[in-house]
């Protein structure tokens, strides 16, 4: 199976919406994590050199810019509203302190990106997730080796799935998991990338990664099968971004 | 002892899996791949997980209020002479 990381995506790809800018932008920045597929915005490179140099106006015009995209990482990554207005507010309020060492090696939104993650990922140990710990704890008895995680030949899964049902297992994954899972196959994140912003090794990354997909699938195969009309099939999602 | 490609059974297979799957290779020739139903169905269920996701969580836009709880909290901080302010908790906060 060839591995989601091989190609990146934008890690928004659904429309802005107009929303409550303060600045009357309404596009977010999205992009990939790991860097910009285009060149910059020349709009958004102006208000950065403002920003950088104190105006708060500028600084709106990039909170406007970017919320959205950094709201939805932090929802995605904790599953909680409360929580990830929490975060959303920390994010912007670190940007605020450092965007002035900002030196441009990286696209903005990736910085902004890994700044955002580094918030969320500070707050969940402060919360007392250790990945490390976590992934001894879940590691399975020897009499339920993965020789044992399945066998039924009902591929309840085989070609399509329930969008609704995989978000609800996704958010009963113990957080461990969760947050390899949305950082490598929601935010499309490589391995070697999560490792080092996880400090933790690669094969953990990989280790966690499909330990969390086998705990979705084990999670979808457990739940009764969805009416066909309820299902979405690669292919239909395909149709329906392009309709 | 590791197990050559050829002798895998399923539970050698499956823990070698994540590299497997995280080398991106073509796993369709892989002999154990070509001789177990079972373990070709877990590898298409994983697939079709891994090609969901990339539609999970649509982006949505953050309450109309954050933004004026942002500028309180920088202006507090700002106002601030010592180290930097604990930022300000949103009152619906929990």
């Amino acid at each position: 199976m060839p591995d989601s990381s091989s190609s990146k995506r934008p890690a928004s790809s659904t429309a802005a919406r107009n929303g409550s800018a303060p600045s009357g932008a309404s596009a977010d920045a999205a992009s990939s994590p790991t860097g910009p597929l285009s060149t910059p915005d020349p709009v958004e490179s102006d208000a950065l050199a403002r920003a950088q140099a104190g105006d708060h106006i500028a600084f709106a015009h990039l909170y406007s810019l970017h919320k959205r995209r950094i709201y939805s990482l932090c929802l995605r990554m904790v599953g909680n509203i409360a929580e990830a207005e929490d975060l959303t507010q920390e994010a912007f309020l670190q940007l605020h302190r450092k965007i002035a060492t900002f030196r441009g090696d990286s696209a903005f939104s990736t910085w902004l990106h890994r700044l955002a993650i580094n918030v969320v990922l500070m707050q969940l140990r402060k919360k007392g997730l250790s990945l490390i710990s976590l992934d001894e704890a879940m590691e399975p008895a020897p009499e339920e080796g993965p020789g044992r995680s399945f066998g039924a030949s009902d591929l309840v899964l085989s070609g399509a799935i329930d969008r609704l049902a995989l978000e609800r297992a996704v958010a009963d994954l113990p957080a461990g998991y969760r947050l390899i899972f949305i950082l490598h196959d929601v935010e499309g994140y490589e391995h070697n990338e999560i490792a080092a912003m996880l400090d933790c090794s690669i094969g953990n990354s990989k280790s966690q990664l499909h330990k969390a997909r086998l705990k979705l699938r084990e999670a979808l195969r457990a739940q009764p099968a969805p009416e066909p009309s309820s299902r979405t099939s690669p292919q239909a999602t395909e149709e329906e971004v392009h309709s | 002892m590791k197990s050559s490609p050829e002798n895998m059974n399923c539970t050698d297979f499956q823990a070698h899996l994540p590299e497997l799957i995280a080398s991106g290779e073509d796993l369709s020739s892989h002999p154990h791949f070509s001789t177990c139903e079972l373990c070709r169905a877990l590898l298409a269920d994983l697939e079709t997980i891994a090609q969901a996701a990339r539609d999970l969580f649509p982006s949505v836009e953050p309450p109309d209020d954050l933004w004026s709880h942002i500028e309180t909290a920088i202006q507090a901080e700002s106002n601030s002479n010592s180290s930097p302010a604990k930022p300000q908790q949103r009152p619906d906060s929990k």
